[in-house]
């Protein structure tokens, strides 16, 4: 029941894609393969939702199994830990929902237990969600009207790396940019447990002018498959040794 | 946590005003006046068996009902009172189809911390902090961390006069990663240390609490957090070295830090008479704040002591 690893395409955005597939088509392929998409929208100052889609950004998540925010930059900080533990949760959540109606028959959700019997599973949720391992892709569009928010988004992924990293679980991060020269999207930093070194990866970025959304999320999809082809491998590696041990 | 006027608000289903019944226990009780919201929930005062009681309710039903779980467990360590009493728990179906969960508790009355303070004299901080302490050593033993340890979450109730908190949305299990916290008061942010949950977490918050009622404001933590704190301190008179050891995870108990206090209150007891005297300057000149009395009132002690070794 336990999921051991929880993994998260983070998007950061400020603008409507322009160019390649639709991102929720990618985002509901992601989500087909159990890596939830969630999706933070930063406004500009005295923008309103409406310039900004609103609907694409809600549209990612949703297809992506994944939480949405709109906010402007002050808010970054707090939005991205709030939006990653969120979404954990409901990940967590719907495991635990499927596993209800498995237990007591169908019609049985966490909706359909008194506020009383339900704080005992939910107990549970919050149990796994502190001990769980994490993987997140932060995907970071780099357009260039995005050049002088990238302080702060710097500033806010450090501080989501000390809030996930009082967990007892393991966290893993990675960083993309979008779009990259050659490639819908680049990876601009290794998967590290810590993004206290961000600082030093964020003042390379170049920045493009069109937001190849969907291209990129697919990029950030084949990282994942990569890194769990690289896994196996290292497994049968361990598994080998096992055999040649006995 | 102070809602932030960035995000957007989802809970347009609920005003004061309105009354809402719950579905399991049938319960209705009016939303008579807005005390306050959160990241997490917006708190109402209410009415239950014909006393006021406070209501918190939330669409994050996963957030409220652990805190729910929090509230119950510190029933159980409460023949010391922890905490506002839990009185019941429910959902709302809103009548637009939306699923919400909230309980009802104890409304504490009084003033805020730092209001408090100021109308009373600024003696009263530590005396106040000390009570406080006890309660956080009662709230450790039984394996909590408040977490969210703010001026917003405190309240001086009146009879007895005794500094409560009252909301646990942050109240975490040691060991863990803190639930909720805001930026002021979080070791993190400042780099001061992790968010994971240990009775020096909080610690450090109350001294961020502390630091806030001598300034009258929140500072900013600028390019050196560091040394903003120390310049902070400066102004805290006699209670500096404890909120320094405090702000630096030097205590490993609150037990510790109430002992420092307690010894550094005995240690006034007789220059009262020196503090008494200040207040008229304090109100003719509102400035000069807190820090500069206590620094008045330890002139005083001072001045005691050199009296005595005569």
């Amino acid at each position: 029941m336990k999921p051991s690893t929880l993994k998260q395409i983070l998007l950061l955005t400020d603008g409507c894609s322009n160019r390649g597939e639709d991102p929720s088509a990618v985002a509901a392929l992601a989500y087909a393969q159990h890596i939830t998409v969630n999706v933070i929208g930063i406004l500009e100052e005295g923008q309103t939702e409406q310039s900004l889609s609103l609907a694409e950004v809600e549209n990612i998540a949703k297809a992506g199994g994944g939480v949405s925010q709109l906010i402007y930059k002050q808010a970054l900080t707090e939005t991205v830990q709030m939006v990653t533990k969120q979404a954990m949760t409901q990940t967590i959540e719907g495991v635990v929902n499927q596993e209800l109606k498995q237990i007591l028959g169908k019609g049985n959700t966490l909706d359909d237990l008194p506020p009383e019997k339900r704080g005992d599973v939910l107990e549970v949720v919050e149990e796994i969600s502190e001990t769980a391992n994490l993987e997140v892709l932060i995907l970071v569009d780099t357009s260039a009207s995005m050049h002088h928010k990238l302080p702060v988004v710097k500033e806010a992924l450090i501080d989501l790396s000390i809030s996930m990293n009082a967990r007892q679980g393991q966290n893993k991060f990675v960083i993309f940019g979008f779009p990259g020269k050659r490639d819908a999207a680049v990876k601009i930093m290794d998967w590290t447990e810590r993004l206290e070194n961000v600082s030093s990866v964020f003042p390379k970025l170049a920045t493009g002018g069109v937001t190849p959304t969907g291209p990129a999320l697919r990029e950030a999809l084949h990282e994942f498959s990569r890194q769990s082809l690289q896994r196996s491998k290292a497994n049968d590696r361990i598994s080998e040794y096992e055999e040649f041990g006995n | 946590m102070t809602e932030s006027p960035n995000m957007k608000s989802s809970a347009t289903d609920l005003r004061s005003g309105m009354r809402l019944t719950g579905k399991w226990h049938g319960g209705t009780y009016p939303l008579l006046r807005k005390l306050g919201s959160g990241a997490i929930g917006s708190v109402y005062l209410t009415e239950r068996n014909g006393a006021q009681a406070a209501l918190k309710i939330s669409d994050k039903r996963t957030s409220i009902t652990m805190e729910v779980n929090v509230l119950q467990s510190l029933k159980k360590v409460q023949g010391h009172f922890l905490g506002p009493c839990l009185l019941e728990t429910d959902d709302y179906s809103s009548p637009s189809g939306k699923l919400y969960t909230f309980y009802v508790m104890e409304y504490i009355q009084g003033s805020r911390l730092d209001d408090y303070v100021k109308k009373k004299g600024p003696e009263w901080l530590p005396v106040l902090l000390l009570g406080l302490l006890e309660d956080l050593d009662y709230l450790h033993q039984a394996g909590w961390v408040f977490g969210d340890l703010k001026l917003d979450n405190l309240v001086v109730s009146d009879n007895p006069i005794r500094l409560r908190w009252v909301d646990v949305g942050g109240t975490t299990q040691i060991g863990r990663a803190i639930k909720e916290y805001t930026e002021f008061y979080d070791r993190g942010h400042w780099g001061m240390g992790s968010r994971k949950a240990e009775p020096t977490y909080d610690l450090f918050a109350l001294a961020m609490t502390a630091l806030e009622v001598i300034h009258g404001n929140r500072f900013k933590k600028g390019e050196a957090p560091k040394v903003t704190l120390k310049k902070a301190l400066t102004r805290a008179g006699h209670l500096r070295p404890i909120l320094e050891k405090a702000l630096t995870g030097k205590y490993p108990t609150s037990v510790a830090m109430k002992q420092d206090m307690m010894k550094l209150l005995m240690k006034q007891k007789v220059p009262a008479a020196v503090a008494k005297q200040v207040p008229p300057a304090r109100r003719s000149k509102r400035k000069a704040g807190i820090g500069e009395c206590l620094l008045l009132s330890s002139y005083g002690f001072v001045c005691y002591v050199l009296y005595l070794l005569q």
